[in-house]
């Protein structure tokens, strides 16, 4: 009998493991604490929903190579992951995920949020932050004639630059339009010279009106699209005068007779100084110019700030983000470490953003969305009663079949079954699986499939019985001999469900883990547990002759 | 005690000819059609864009076609969704797919643009999106391929360990068959094709195999036990064996896919579907198609299985080798 007692004992400890791995754990997670989110230690039941059953979002993202190719893209989604990783960390959601998967693939998982668009945004942003002085040598204009004479010979000259559009931008003339401004400079009648010359000549001519400060110039809404166009051709940008950049401003601005324009700045290619030695950056609001986000240099950052700005004094410097001139203000005098970013018409929350992508460094490479799942709370929530109540009435099902088909050996099933549950959701903690809806339903079916361990073994006991054996032999030789069948048959179950973990994504994974921890656990629970139950019974009776089974 | 089925003794080998002809005559046209149409995939293996839209008030699905037509999304199928506030929009077209190349995101939020111009940002909310760029979903398709694939091989190694060569092919052959009977009634009923459907194929496969085993683990053990028997009578004998066995586990498993037929909810009810049909189809096939395709691959390349006289099904004289 002591055979018996170490089998007991086997039980015994497998029941207790299993409850130890469910006990709520404490580990350490990104949660709220007072509005606030932090790195905090939390007690929590192990096994996580996924996303499909809590709601959230999914994105899966690649190294963006449409503007040119990346040299290792391996490399620099190593490095873009931990830029993101801090981004989502200040992002404001509790557990989010960021995660490498393969060489060039980064994933993020933000549970339950509710603005998917401005997530998007935070991780993708650049953020690349670069100080720029504008062009006083009147560059533009002139190689303007030479660009033009390009643009003729790519046959890009045409379309948006109607004859309508020169008419109707002529007579206003840019001192019109600029009227209101105080700080007009010498370079104001260069334009109409500029601009009636223009007129005839090809788009660079005609299009580009001199703006209010040096290098900075103005295209209509109506000719952006073809000056965008033109600069994106590799011809005009190898004519560009060396050492200079063309970028546009981030804003359209509307300026006199109700026209849009685009400031176009002509800035030294040469930044004087970039994002990288920004160590702090805050949103704030400034009666003058709106929003704004300030942000604050390192020392050596300080110091190359202010010999650079010291030797402009006098010069306007261009705030360039992600290629886009944000602001040009005049250098009054050398700059230390501090400096702001004025973001015009836009919302406290995007200054949020910006300081908060500021502040977590530029990503290395751009990044394109190449997945995007998003799931309403409403409908997680609705998943995990809908699969709680197909797993109750599974089970109940199961049940009523075992005890009515199988007595007394079904009744032993079931308690085995109840272990079997037991025992999976441990496996699960302990693989530190996420359940998913797809989760449940392989939960749901392995309760179908792990009974099928038991039938091998009781119609085997059943045959065995017929033959006229004893109950004792019968019970042995019944577990023994339906053993083969059962490891083999569980074996390959189990081999496609590895297939399928291996070549799934997220939520298919989910049921290939459920799927091989239930076919575990109905091994254990059928062979060994349910016949130490037999035992047991056995080891009661003096002489059993007959097994309800 | 209840029992049932118990010491049948029916002739499943003797019905391989209309078995496996029903078996043909279901799968052939499908495979036909698939060959030609293709299944109906879901945005996840082509790529696309998949909004489940909830608005506070009944809306009118022309309207919501209108504006998304003005907004550009060419292709959009839109869809009742259970109720007539809930609609799903699939944007899966070419020209839809190529947009979103430079981003899978792109499509989504000219959806939601359009929406908020005609409706207004209030009278709707998002419960579902999927965006899926045109490299992942060529990607997962052929991940799919290549999983069914090496779930075949890899069985089969295992199966040509344990077993012999022949109960290996044999088993796979009539799993082939019973997946492909289960692709076919996705493509009768068109079923939308998800990473969760293939799964459920893919169970279907593990499932079937299983049940094959079953009834080969028993053919190996008579095998052993009845040396003298005829192979197809051996082969009858072990089928109705195993039959109680093999109707429980069929009958409690189809339970539990009950349960989630009718509580599951609408995103597990396809992988139901898919599972219920697989395990009618697999426990039909481990009766009449696999004992008999072990036989025909015994007749054709005799002295493997044991040094034994095989007969041709029908008449079965146990006579000895």
């Amino acid at each position: 009998m002591s055979n018996l007692k170490y089998r007991l004992l086997i039980v015994g400890l497998l029941v207790a493991a299993s409850i130890v791995a469910l006990w709520p754990r404490t580990t350490i997670e990104r949660v709220e604490r007072d509005g606030v989110f932090a790195y905090d230690t939390v007690k929590r039941f192990p096994v996580k929903r996924g996303l499909d059953l809590r709601g959230g979002m999914h994105l899966a993202l690649e190294v963006d190579q449409s503007q040119g190719t990346v040299a290792d893209p391996a490399d620099a989604i190593a490095r873009a992951e931990r830029v993101v990783r801090s981004r989502i960390d200040e992002f404001g959601v509790a557990e989010p995920l960021v995660q490498r998967i393969g060489e060039t693939r980064l994933i993020v998982e933000l549970p339950g949020i509710d603005d998917p668009e401005r997530a998007i945004e935070v991780v993708q942003q650049s953020a690349f932050l670069q100080f720029q002085i504008t062009d006083r040598t009147q560059a533009l204009e002139r190689v303007a004639p030479r660009l033009d004479a390009i643009a003729r010979d790519l046959n890009l000259a045409v379309g948006g630059t109607a004859d309508g559009d020169t008419a109707r931008s002529s007579p206003i003339g840019l001192e019109g339009l600029l009227q209101a401004d105080s700080s007009a400079d010498s370079t104001s009648s260069d334009s109409s010279a500029t601009q009636s010359q223009g007129a005839s000549t090809g788009p660079f001519q005609r299009s580009l009106q001199v703006g209010q400060l040096p290098g900075q110039y103005f295209v209509s809404a109506d000719d952006e699209p073809l000056i965008r166009t033109l600069l994106a051709r590799e011809e005009i940008r190898n004519a560009l005068p060396p050492g200079k950049q063309v970028k546009w401003g981030a804003d359209s601005l509307l300026l006199g007779a109700g026209e849009y324009y685009r400031p176009l700045y002509v800035l030294d290619s040469r930044p004087i100084i970039t994002g990288e030695y920004l160590v702090d950056a805050r949103p704030n609001q400034d009666g003058l110019q709106g929003t704004v986000v300030e942000f604050q240099l390192n020392n050596e950052g300080g110091r190359r700030f202010r010999t650079e700005t010291g030797r402009h004094v006098g010069d306007y410097m261009a705030i360039v983000l992600d290629d886009r001139v944000m602001s040009a203000p005049v250098i009054q005098s050398a700059i230390g470490t501090r400096g702001q970013i004025t973001l015009g018409g836009s919302t406290l929350q995007e200054a949020q953003d910006l300081a908060l992508v500021l502040r977590a460094g530029s990503l290395p490479v751009p990044l394109s969305v190449v997945d995007m799942r998003e799931i309403g709370p409403s409908l997680g929530q609705d998943a995990v009663q809908q699969g709680i109540r197909a797993g109750i009435l599974g089970v109940i099902l199961v049940i009523l079949i075992m005890i009515t088909y199988y007595r007394f050996s079904g009744f032993l099933a079931v308690i085995g079954l109840g272990l079997f549950a037991l025992f999976t959701m441990a496996m699960l903690a302990g693989l530190d699986a996420v359940l998913t809806l797809p989760g449940i339903a392989g939960f749901v079916l392995s309760i179908g499939m792990a009974v099928d361990a038991n039938f091998l073994i009781f119609e085997r006991i059943r045959e065995e019985l017929d033959a006229g054996r004893t109950v004792r032999a019968a019970v042995d030789s019944g577990f023994q001999n339906a053993l083969s069948a059962i490891i083999d048959s569980n074996v390959t179950t189990a081999l496609t469900a590895a297939v399928l973990y291996q070549f799934g994504t997220g939520p298919v994974r989910g049921f290939a883990v459920t799927l091989i921890a239930g076919l575990a656990a109905s091994m254990v629970t059928a062979i060994f547990v349910v016949r130490t139950f037999y035992l047991v019974w056995l080891s009661r009776q003096q002489n059993p002759q007959t097994l309800s089974i | 005690m209840i029992r049932i089925f118990n010491n049948t003794n029916f002739d499943f080998l003797g019905k391989w000819r209309i078995a496996s002809t029903a078996l043909v005559a279901f799968i052939v046209p499908a495979l036909l059609w698939i060959i030609i149409g293709g299944f109906n995939y879901s945005v996840e293996f082509t790529g696309g864009t998949l909004m489940q839209i909830e608005f506070v008030e009944d809306q009118d699905v022309g309207r919501v076609r209108n504006a998304l037509g003005s907004a550009g999304i060419e292709s959009a199928e839109l869809q009742r969704f259970g109720s007539d506030r809930e609609l799903v929009i699939r944007a899966s077209g070419a020209a839809d797919v190529a947009r979103q190349v430079e981003g899978a995101e792109t499509v989504v939020a000219s959806i939601r643009q359009a929406l908020d111009q005609e409706f207004g940002e209030d009278a709707y909310t998002v419960i579902r999106t999927e965006a899926v760029g045109p490299r992942v979903g060529g990607e997962l398709r052929q991940r799919a391929i290549i999983a069914l694939l090496i779930s075949f091989g890899v069985t089969l190694i295992y199966l040509a360990w344990r077993f012999e060569w022949r109960f290996g092919v044999a088993a796979l052959v009539s799993t082939i068959a019973d997946i492909l009977a289960t692709a076919a009634l996705m493509r009768y009923i068109n079923l939308e094709v998800s990473l969760f459907v293939v799964g459920g194929l893919l169970t279907v496969l593990g499932y079937s195999l299983n049940d094959k085993i079953v009834v080969f683990d028993r053919v190996r053990e008579n095998l052993k036990k009845f040396q003298k028997e005829a192979l197809s009578a051996l082969l009858n004998r072990s089928v109705n064996e195993t039959l109680p066995r093999t109707v429980m586990t069929g009958t409690t498993t189809l339970a539990t896919l009950l349960a989630l037929l009718v509580f599951g909810g609408e995103v597990i009810r396809p992988f139901a579907i898919v599972l219920t049909f697989g395990i009618v189809v697999g426990t039909f096939s481990s009766m009449f198609i696999a004992p008999s395709v072990l036989l025909k691959i015994e007749q054709r390349w005799p002295h493997a299985i044991g040094a034994r006289r095989v007969t041709t099904e029908g008449t079965a004289p146990a006579t000895q080798s």
